[in-house]
């Protein structure tokens, strides 16, 4: 079974989810720019984020077969604070970069005015670019959030064709399906999707455009749950074809209508036995 | 996007022999490069360089050359990146700031691929910091990247050392540091530090790296016994 999370937030993980990850099937990953749990207080800690994301992140990835990629954007928890806005100007010189595959995560977080300015900058800035767009639906309020968004999106230079909306669940699901947008869903332990739930809604609305991921980050969260939901697919009376279109073939056909995916995973040429991550020369 | 297929695993531009963009000219770098590549890309690259020679400077946030660093891997595929990178660096004449610049807003690639170019465009030990950097990183292909001919030439002892270790203990090839038998000659402190760590494998019941025998030969010292020198203080 051939994996591409199409959302997940290595960053926070270690070498061990790496492992476990490849070797559950995980070839390939997009890892979108999002909140770190501890609020930033200045674009300084952005770019040193970003940054990170096109530099050190790839190159952990690489040591153990998986192939990065990233979403670059200012949040929309952090869209709110104005200390962190200013980071806006600096997103176009990264949304530049090879292996930058989308603007996101963007979209609501409490829907406030600051989040509408910060959400149609980053459509305009995604439909300048020729990259697609990650849109986070919210946690609270999630159907309103939806059909906020989707309205936003609308009077945006971006065709829906070209978003994604993610954390779906039973309830905003069928009104993302009929807009025509790409479908993201997350499989929590706990929160969002379970796999059984998953399951069921592949078989109500079919695979087409529909992309399962993780979401894993530094909260409770599971890196092998896009494995889970293969498995359980197989179980239920799916088909290889059907697993591999959902894991692997719809992520690959959503991140590349940006042109930038880089499958083929460069190695890091110098290293023996990964040791320059398990124990550093410095 | 180049390929769909998941899990090959390719070495990051250089051959075996550790040649690198930094060792060749550019006019024979673009020779190889136009010989390879596809003519989409061979167009891309052409107009690239013309656009970089004629506007070297920067034009509003971000200049035109800027932009074409930044594009080269999914213009040229990951295998040529490096090369274009260099030609396009060097088209531009990027001088010690420019480089500062295009390193410190970079990729790990755009980064590599200044480290590659320096070289080619800066005559003097100004842009040593860059060198620098990429040593403190962990990312075995800047570090690998960092010790080309001009590390060769200007890096100072006891940083280019530190640099030697930092390559046995990250299982960067020693045939990556450029000139290594000129500066490894009749290097007794080189030897000294060699000898320790390997003290400290072989305490630690783990084997010696192949490489570390090597360049202890290159020094043609004797090491002193394990121990007995002064240690330099501590890197941390």
């Amino acid at each position: 079974m051939r994996i591409f999370d199409p959302h997940i937030h290595m960053t926070s993980r270690t070498t061990d989810d790496y492992e476990a990850m490849h070797a559950a099937g995980v070839r390939a990953v997009v890892e979108p720019s999002f909140w770190l749990g501890q609020p930033r207080t200045s674009p300084d800690s952005f770019r040193d984020y970003f940054d990170a994301l096109l530099g050190w992140e790839p190159f952990r990835a690489a040591q153990y077969g998986i192939a990065h990629h990233c979403t670059i954007a200012l949040n929309p928890k952090e869209a709110n604070d104005p200390r962190c806005l200013p980071v806006l100007d600096e997103l176009p010189r990264y949304l530049v970069k090879d292996r930058v595959v989308a603007v996101g995560e963007i979209g609501y977080d409490s829907m406030t005015p600051a989040e509408d300015t910060a959400l149609a900058t980053q459509l305009q800035l995604a439909a300048d670019h020729g990259l697609p767009a990650l849109v986070h639906t919210p946690h609270r309020d999630k159907l309103t959030g939806l059909r906020r968004t989707l309205d936003v999106v609308r009077e945006s230079a971006l065709p829906l064709d070209r978003v994604l909306v993610d954390h779906l669940n039973e309830t905003t699901v069928e009104e993302a399906k009929d807009s025509g947008a790409w479908l993201g869903f997350s499989v929590y332990p706990d929160t969002k999707m379970d796999e059984v739930r998953m399951v069921a809604l592949l078989r109500e609305y079919g695979p087409e455009r529909v992309l399962v991921n993780s979401a894993a980050d530094w909260g409770r969260s599971d890196p092998l749950k896009t494995r889970k939901v293969g498995d359980l697919m197989l179980a239920e009376g799916f088909g290889e074809d059907d697993v591999d279109r959902v894991l692997w073939r719809n992520p690959v056909a959503f991140y590349g209508l940006s042109g930038r995916l880089e499958l083929d995973v460069t190695s890091a040429d110098a290293t023996h036995e990964g040791n320059s991550i398990l124990r550093g020369g410095a | 996007m180049t390929q769909h297929d998941a899990g090959h695993v390719t070495p990051a531009g250089h051959d075996p022999q550790g040649t690198t963009p930094a060792h060749v000219p550019p006019t024979g770098l673009r020779a190889a490069l136009t010989a390879e590549l596809d003519g989409a890309a061979r167009a891309w690259l052409d107009q690239a360089l013309d656009e970089a020679a004629a506007h070297p400077g920067t034009h509003g946030p971000i200049s035109v050359w800027e932009l074409r660093l930044a594009e080269a891997g999914r213009r040229c595929g990951p295998a040529h990146a490096d090369a274009a990178r260099v030609l396009v660096l060097h088209a531009a004449r990027a001088d010690t700031d420019a480089l500062r610049r295009v390193y410190s807003q970079g990729t790990a690639d755009e980064r590599r691929a200044v480290l590659y170019a320096l070289p080619h465009l800066v005559p003097g030990p100004d842009a040593l910091p860059l060198v620098e950097d990429a040593l403190r990183t962990n990312d075995t292909r800047l570090v690998a990247a960092a010790l080309g001919p001009y590390a060769a030439r200007h890096l100072d002892t006891h940083q280019w050392r530190h640099a030697v270790l930092k390559c046995l203990f990250t299982g960067v090839p020693v045939d990556r540091v450029a000139d290594l038998d000129r500066r490894a000659r009749g290097d007794a402190e080189l030897s000294r530090m060699l000898a320790d760590y390997a003290a400290e494998r072989t305490a630690a019941g783990r084997t010696v790296p192949e490489d570390l025998h090597r360049v202890l030969a290159l020094t043609g010292t004797e090491p002193p016994a394990p121990g007995t020198a002064d240690p330099h203080g501590k890197e941390s």
